[in-house]
Order: structure tokens, then C-alpha cells, then sequence
């Protein structure tokens, strides 16, 4: 399975950046609060006004900078405050899970769910369930893969270095490089 | 005065970038009146030695093209970054990993395997791969090693600008020269193009319309299209609306729908992200099963947004496959 998986820190808890939209999901979040609905503490909620305004770079975005899944909450098809956003939505969502799976994201890290003001008893069904699933699925951690990779290029580039070093300084030599690091950061 | 020093230097690339310089034509005799060249495999005879002997900074500029995928290509592009005041990644295998780059959704083992054992014109019964140091009469000769992932140039050196194409056009090409030369540069990080969308240069544009309603998407060899009419308006993806201009949109003039090879605009951090986004949008279906349906004439996401910026995409590559051993 994941590379990662072998090295799973024993404190780890899935990471979930969640978009929910301002009318339906994020007011029935704000039900399960009042209402005491317990459920995982493993969201990061965002608000945005609607699910149309999730543009699927900032899904990318959020799995490349360390979630470990993605929720997309909206209004019911019909609901929609703006009569159409949840609609675009789906539409993206279609295509975003086939390109994901494509691109090795496994399909329970990336999820669209409908859920009304009302429901704030799914709210803590979708977040419980999601949790569980990615529990079992492990960490994704890009970041720490990302830097894996560059291991190659960087253990080059200080060879490199330490040879340029070994064989003097050059005329006209330019200040010192930046580390190596940084520009993999 | 001494002229100015440049290079011109290949990666993991075709040669379409090289041709480029030489479709400059007459205007070359121009550039080359005014620059020294100091390194051009492609076309004359420099040694590496005679680069690796340079003062560091000593070349004005370096066009380097292609991705990166080996380790002598990573080495000469830190030579060359450290030898250059400019660092120019010149077209798009250098500026979003291009065509190469798509091998990113495959693992090291799978393209050797592919290519020295399984690929049908293959004959190879003794499966002999290349191999980074082996012993040949006596000797050990030592070849580069064939890097797990496929990088764009700024993933590897510290890069200063940009020309983007898949070849760069000449007028880009010519520009960027006169830039260099008159010192009129943009602020680093520059991509060398207008940042703005293609469609404002497509002769098409007028034919755009302003509520597009997919209900399926063809792909340019399923039908013959009306050459006055947007792509998007006949169904056809057309990645226009979420790549730069530049190239005087010479694909639609030419009949073929924008593949997306000058990359985002600078308010675009993923192009494939966004053209994704911008065609699902504006599909007409509601029902899961509509979508689908439509979406079906997109086989391959992929490869359709990230056919030259794979290496750029927000992930990057694949994110299962492996990085050590095979």
C-alpha cells in the first residue's frame, strides 16, 4: 500500500479540510453544535457561501498541503440558495473523483454530501463515518512524500556543491547560493 | 566590448524548442550579431569543460529546454544556473515538465519495463537495461540515472523567467532577446508572454458563446468543425479559456482546439484544476447520470488538463507510485 503506511506516527488522526456552504451545511454544523451532537474533532471547517464557490484547486491545494481528506457540504439539488451552485458542484465533483483516482488519491478521501439546515444529526453521521474511513486508509502526508521525492535531487545538488567547493573559488564568484532546501520547500 | 555570452541547452525534450530558435530565419543573424554563443549542442561544437571553465555569471543568459529526468541533465542545470546570470526555461517541458511529464502517472520500473522488455518492436532476450556503472573490458563506464520523477526546471534550479509553447513562437523568442539585450526585464519569475486568457486572441472569440451548455464533449479527430466557430460551442474541449495567450492562437487557426501548451495565467495555480472546473460548470445535466454521460467523451482528465503541466499540477505526479528502490 502507501509508502507512507510503514511509518505511521503512533499519535496520527486523520486531517479533514471541509467546505461547507454558508446557507445549508455550515448552519446545520452549527445544529449539531447547539444541539450537543458529539462527533470527531478531525474537520476543519471552512465557510464559503456556496458548494459552486469550491473551486477544485482548493481541493488540490488542501490534500498538497497535508489534509488527509476533503468534505464538500451543500444544499439538496433543488435548495440551492444561488438556484444552481450545488448543481455546478456535483458537475466538478463527477470529474474531479475519476482525475483523483487517476492521479492515486484514493475515493473516500474526497467527498460530496448534500445536507440541509436541518440535518445536524447527518452532519455528525458524514464527519463520524469519514474519519473512520480514513483512519483505515492512513495518512496521505504530500508534503512528506513531495519531500521524499526531491531526496534524489537534493543529495545531487549537495555533491555538487561539495565538489564546486573542493575545486576553489571562481573568479568573479557570485555570493553564496541559497541551501539547497529552499528551493524545495 | 566584448558581446554578451549565451547558451542554448537541451533536457528531456524533442528538439521542437530548438527548431524554434532556428525559425527566428533571417532575424537570427540579428541575435547571433549581437550574442556570442558558448554552448549549443544541438547545432556546434562546445565542450562541457569549456562551460565548467567559465567565471560563474559569465553568460548573460541560458535557454534551457526540456524537463528534467536524469541526473546529468540535473547537473547541467545547476552548471548552467550557476554560470548564467539569467536562468531562462524555455518552453514548456522546461516551464511545467510538458509532454515528459505526463510519465509521471507511471512508476521508474514501469517505463523500463515497458521500454526495454515489453514494447512490442523491442528484442532484448537477455532483458538487459541500462545500468548507472557496469564493467566493460576493464573499464567501468558510467551512465546517468534515470530519475524516479519528471521535473520541471524551477523544481530543480532557481529559475528567472519563463517562455512558455510547445515550441515557443518566434515572436516570443525574438522578444525575449531584445529584452535581454535592451535590459528591459520584468520582475523575476516572469513568465515571457501576455497574462491574458488565449480566447482574447482566438479569431473564434466572437463566436464564444456567453452560456455554454455541454451535453457531451467530442474529441477534434469525431467530426469535422466549423472554422469560424468557437470549439466550446461545437463541443470540443478546447483549453482556451484557461491558458495564455501568445501564440496568436495558431492551433484554433488552424483548426485544432487549444491543448493548453503556453500553461495558466499568473491567476491560475493549476491550470488543470481550472479548465476542469470551468467545463463541469457549464455542463447542461443535473442527474448524476446525465453528468456522467457527458462526461464520458473526456476519457482521460489527465492527460486532456495536464497534457504539457503534469509536473506542476498541484500533486505533481501520481501520489502512490514508489520513489525508492523500483
Amino acid at each position: 500500500m502507501n509508502t507512507a503506511s510503514a511509518s505511521v506516527p503512533r499519535d496520527w488522526s486523520p486531517r479533514i479540510v471541509a467546505f461547507f456552504c454558508n446557507w445549508c451545511t455550515y448552519t446545520a454544523a452549527d445544529l449539531a453544535g447547539v444541539s450537543r451532537l458529539k462527533y470527531a474533532p478531525n474537520v476543519r471547517i471552512i465557510r464559503l457561501m456556496c458548494s459552486g464557490r469550491v473551486d477544485p484547486q482548493f481541493v488540490l491545494d488542501a490534500l498538497s498541503r497535508g489534509a488527509d481528506g476533503v468534505l464538500i457540504g451543500g444544499c439538496h439539488p433543488g435548495d440551492c440558495h444561488y438556484v444552481e451552485g450545488n448543481y455546478k458542484m456535483l458537475r466538478r465533483y463527477q470529474l474531479l473523483k475519476r482525475m483523483l483516482a487517476d492521479l492515486g488519491i484514493e475515493e473516500p478521501r474526497v467527498r460530496l454530501e448534500w445536507i440541509s439546515a436541518a440535518e445536524g444529526e447527518k452532519v455528525q453521521r458524514v464527519i463520524n463515518e469519514m474519519t473512520e474511513q480514513i483512519k483505515a486508509l492512513g495518512p496521505l502526508a504530500l508534503p512528506q512524500k513531495f519531500a521524499e521525492w526531491d531526496r534524489e535531487v537534493i543529495a545531487l545538488a549537495r555533491e555538487l556543491r561539495a565538489r564546486d567547493a573542493a575545486a576553489g573559488p571562481c573568479p568573479d564568484r557570485a555570493a553564496p547560493a541559497q541551501p539547497v532546501e529552499a528551493l524545495h520547500a | 566590448m566584448p558581446k554578451p555570452r549565451v547558451a542554448f541547452y537541451w533536457c528531456a525534450s524533442c528538439g521542437g524548442c530548438e527548431e524554434t530558435v532556428v525559425d527566428l530565419a533571417e532575424d537570427i543573424l540579428g541575435v547571433v550579431e549581437k550574442v556570442d554563443i558558448a554552448l549549443w549542442p544541438v547545432a556546434l561544437d562546445f565542450k562541457y569543460k569549456d562551460v565548467a571553465a567559465l567565471p560563474d555569471q559569465s553568460l548573460l543568459a541560458t535557454l534551457l529546454n526540456g524537463a528534467i529526468r536524469t541526473s546529468e541533465q540535473e547537473e547541467m542545470a545547476v552548471l548552467l544556473r550557476r554560470k548564467s546570470r539569467y536562468l531562462i526555461a524555455y518552453g514548456a517541458c522546461a516551464h511545467l515538465g510538458g509532454i515528459p511529464a505526463l510519465a509521471n502517472q507511471f512508476s521508474r520500473e514501469q517505463v523500463l519495463r515497458f521500454n526495454y522488455e515489453d514494447a512490442p518492436s523491442v528484442v532484448n532476450e537477455s532483458r538487459t537495461r541500462p545500468q548507472v556503472h557496469c564493467e566493460d573490458q576493464g573499464r567501468t563506464p558510467h551512465l546517468p540515472e534515470f530519475r524516479h520523477v519528471v521535473r520541471a526546471l524551477d523544481q530543480v534550479v532557481d529559475v528567472d523567467f519563463y517562455i512558455p509553447g510547445c515550441p515557443p513562437t518566434p515572436n516570443l523568442t525574438r522578444a525575449a532577446f531584445d529584452a535581454l539585450l535592451s535590459g528591459k526585464l520584468p520582475p523575476k519569475g516572469s513568465v515571457l508572454a501576455p497574462d491574458i486568457a488565449l480566447c482574447d486572441e482566438c479569431p473564434r472569440k466572437a463566436s464564444k458563446p456567453t452560456n455554454v451548455a455541454f451535453t457531451e464533449f467530442k474529441r477534434p479527430h469525431q467530426g469535422l468543425w466549423d472554422a469560424g466557430q468557437c470549439f466550446l460551442a461545437q463541443g470540443v474541449v478546447c483549453l482556451g479559456p484557461a491558458t495564455r495567450s501568445g501564440c496568436g492562437a495558431a492551433c484554433p487557426r488552424g483548426n485544432m482546439p487549444c491543448t493548453g501548451c503556453f500553461g495558466p495565467t499568473s491567476r491560475v495555480r493549476d491550470q488543470g484544476a481550472k479548465m476542469l472546473s470551468s467545463l463541469c460548470a457549464n455542463l447542461a445535466a443535473r442527474d448524476e447520470e446525465g453528468i456522467q454521460r457527458a462526461l464520458a467523451g473526456i476519457p482521460d482528465p489527465v492527460g486532456t488538463f495536464y497534457r504539457y503541466g503534469l509536473a506542476k499540477c498541484l500533486l505533481r505526479r501520481k501520489v502512490s507510485l514508489p520513489t525508492n528502490g523500483d
